[in-house]
């Protein structure tokens, strides 16, 4: 694929993914002006339909759901570059949250360090998580994508109990946090008119220039690239292909981890009791294909999906089904899943009309 | 005693649509191609049915016909769903698992959506009757096999084992059979025999569509009241794993189907009985999951499923 197609591929499925949103909601009796509505005022506060000044607490909203999404979509990419389909990142996201619960409510330690506690018990609890279904990919052939989906399932179940368990939780929700854990900073809320943004932008913006660093420029990143493109290939040229499954998948869980973690410290500041699973490990698969699994592009589609989620309850307070967001996201990865193919026919179509053409001259 | 007679036929009703939708991952694994999204297609088809029979039988008077009906819809709509999948990853060369977690995500999406344009709520109506059990004449005196097997016990169980018989005939039995997996196998061999490889696949997961459109719509009718967003919970991947630990064959997907149908009830009955009614009630909602893992880590071994499922087909490899 040339460069410009890879750039241009995942933009246009973006575009069809919005196109083919508007025409449901079209199809269904709604306006699909309203739909574009609710996304711009998500982004910045501006109501097309009523014109006004912007209001930054929408924006911090905006980075304050994008920056999980980040965490996952990198989660999804690193294991994504190893050949590996990381689909627990929810379970991974939960653990995360819960290791960092824990350590935060029953672990005293002194401010800074108690929250960087937090966020490494995060990441390890995610880490461990991935564990398993690299372990068993590895040693008995057992496809990770099953065993990451029930380990989904028993995650949600597991940390439901542990949360419930600790002192002072309510059936919903645990205690508050100590401020020493937390990472919700008051210079970061005043700048964007009382958003909950908080640190949690650092560990982000870290993760997304350790990801480039591990992936690009480190032996150990290319032999996972390696074992990716062809594992026997690099069986064959000495590289250890099992220890590279094992350690993409424990890597991707740190962080799913650190999404479930910052998401605790900074935009709740307590543990929370889940019906069902948020689908933040869902979306970063979304993230991580339209991004093309490389850092920056991550980044920008974490951003763009951050966007599509936070929009879903003022969709819902439009009338129109917040649920469209998710058939969105899961159109624009089947389309970036079938870009191959449509490229390939382009190319044939455009080719057979040269061909056709030239037949016609020399007629 | 009663107690085994009453979980025996409980895990009747909770095994029938695992079993169901891995036997349509069994005509699209061996076919060769992943299907991931059967998930995704039992929630298309379970909601497919519940509605049609809320808005066919709203007093229950006529269950029959719009059980029927809402089932053969819901197979149908499964059909159609799972046409995205085939037409990804058999024409345009997508990722199986990429294309298949698409389909989980989107039938996620779009049941709720159409349910909240339909019933202006984020689930259909709960429906009068679903499907009852009922006794089989004369088989049900037999002693032991009769309370276990005919007494009080949905009919669609007994669909379930026609569907495994059939399926076995038609998969082992047949030469379209030998040649749908030899699709499964060594695509370019079927190719060079003249067989048309991409109309098989395709016929394999249509058939996986149906199926599993139709045990979801078993599921909702049989477990539920009324659908909803985790009508399914799971279930579609626990007939993955049910496909690997039968090893691909539908006498072992109905052995495995019922292990984890099993595995489930222990769970609702978990309080009835004296020493696990101490644990926690997540442990057992845990359980069924947790057991899936330690099963496939014990039996499922060196794998012996279809060599080509999951690769893009290439004319050219050799």
């Amino acid at each position: 694929m040339k460069k410009r197609e890879k750039l241009a591929a995942p933009l246009i499925a973006v575009l069809l993914g919005l196109l083919v949103g508007m025409i449901i909601v079209i199809a269904s009796g709604k306006s699909p002006v309203l739909l574009i509505s609710a996304i711009v005022k998500s982004f910045c506060g501006f109501d097309i339909l009523a014109p006004g000044p912007i209001n930054p607490r929408y924006f911090g909203e905006f980075i304050v759901f994008s920056m999980p999404l980040i965490l996952t979509g990198l989660a999804v990419g690193f294991a994504y570059r190893t050949g590996l389909f990381n689909i627990g990142g929810e379970g991974q996201v939960m653990v995360g949250a819960l290791a960092a619960t824990v350590v935060g409510i029953l672990v005293p330690l002194p401010p800074v360090l108690h929250a960087i506690v937090c966020l490494i018990a995060g990441g390890v609890a995610g880490a461990l998580w991935a564990f398993l279904p690299g372990f068993l990919k590895v040693k008995r052939n057992i496809s990770e994508v099953v065993t990451a989906i029930m380990m989904n399932y028993a995650a949600l179940y597991f940390c439901n109990y542990i949360l419930k368990a600790l002192p002072g939780s309510t059936q919903t929700r645990t205690v508050d946090l100590p401020a020493s854990a937390l990472i919700k900073s008051d210079f970061l809320k005043q700048i964007t008119n009382n958003s909950r943004l908080h640190w949690g932008i650092l560990v982000v913006i870290l993760a997304v220039i350790v990801y480039h660093i591990i992936i690009e420029k480190t032996t150990f990143g290319y032999s996972l690239r390696a074992t990716g493109f062809n594992a026997e290939g690099a069986r064959y040229a000495g590289m250890k292909v099992e220890r590279n499954v094992v350690y993409a998948m424990m890597i991707s869980g740190v962080m799913a981890g650190l999404a479930g973690a910052i998401m605790v410290l900074g935009t709740f500041g307590y543990g929370r009791v889940l019906n069902t699973a948020e689908n933040y490990g869902f979306d970063g698969i979304a993230v991580a294909l339209v991004g093309g699994c490389n850092a920056i592009g991550i980044f920008f589609a974490g951003l763009l999906f951050g966007l599509l989620k936070v929009a879903q309850p003022l969709m819902q307070s439009m009338q129109i089904p917040k649920d469209i967001a998710t058939i969105i996201s899961s159109t624009i990865i089947m389309l970036v899943a079938m870009q191959n193919g449509i490229i390939f026919i382009m190319n044939r179509l455009s080719k057979k009309k040269e061909t056709a053409e030239k037949g016609s001259e020399q007629a | 005693m009663s107690l085994f007679y009453n979980m025996f036929t409980i895990t009747l009703m909770i095994s029938a649509p695992i079993i169901i939708a891995a036997l349509g991952g069994l005509f699209s694994e061996r076919s060769g191609v992943v299907n991931i999204a059967l998930d995704g297609i039992m929630l298309v088809g379970a909601f497919v049915t519940a509605a049609v029979v809320v808005v066919l039988d709203p007093t229950g008077a006529n269950s029959k016909t719009a059980i029927l009906i809402g089932l053969i819809a819901g197979m149908a709509a499964g059909m159609v769903f799972s046409l995205l999948h085939a037409y990804a990853s058999i024409d345009l060369n997508a990722d199986q698992t990429v294309s298949g977690t698409a389909l989980n995500l989107l039938a996620a999406g779009i049941t709720v959506y159409l349910c909240q344009i339909f019933f202006n709520q984020q689930r259909t109506p709960a429906f009068i009757r679903g499907i009852t059990r009922i006794d089989v004449p004369v088989l049900k005196d037999i002693p032991v096999l009769g309370e276990m097997f005919f007494k009080q016990v949905h009919p669609t169980f007994y669909l379930t084992i026609i569907l495994v018989f059939v399926t076995w005939y038609v998969v082992f039995k047949t030469p379209f059979g030998l040649r749908m997996r030899s699709c499964g196998e060594f695509p370019q061999a079927s190719a060079s025999m003249g067989i048309n490889v991409r109309r098989m696949r395709y016929f394999g997961v249509l058939v996986s569509g149906a199926l599993a459109g139709l045990a979801g719509g078993v599921m909702v009718l049989t477990q539920d009241v009324q659908f909803t967003v985790v009508t399914i919970h799971g279930f579609g991947f626990i007939a993955i794993a049910a496909l690997i630990f039968g090893k691909w064959n539908p006498f072992g997907v109905l052995g495995a189907g019922m292990f984890f149908g099993f595995s489930q009830t222990l769970g609702f009955y978990a309080k009835d009985i004296p020493f696990l009614a101490t644990l926690p009630t997540e442990f057992f909602s845990m359980f069924p999951y947790v057991l899936t893992i330690i099963a496939l880590v014990i039996f499922a071994g060196k794998s012996v499923g279809p060599k080509a499922a999951g690769e893009i087909y290439d004319t050219g490899k050799r």
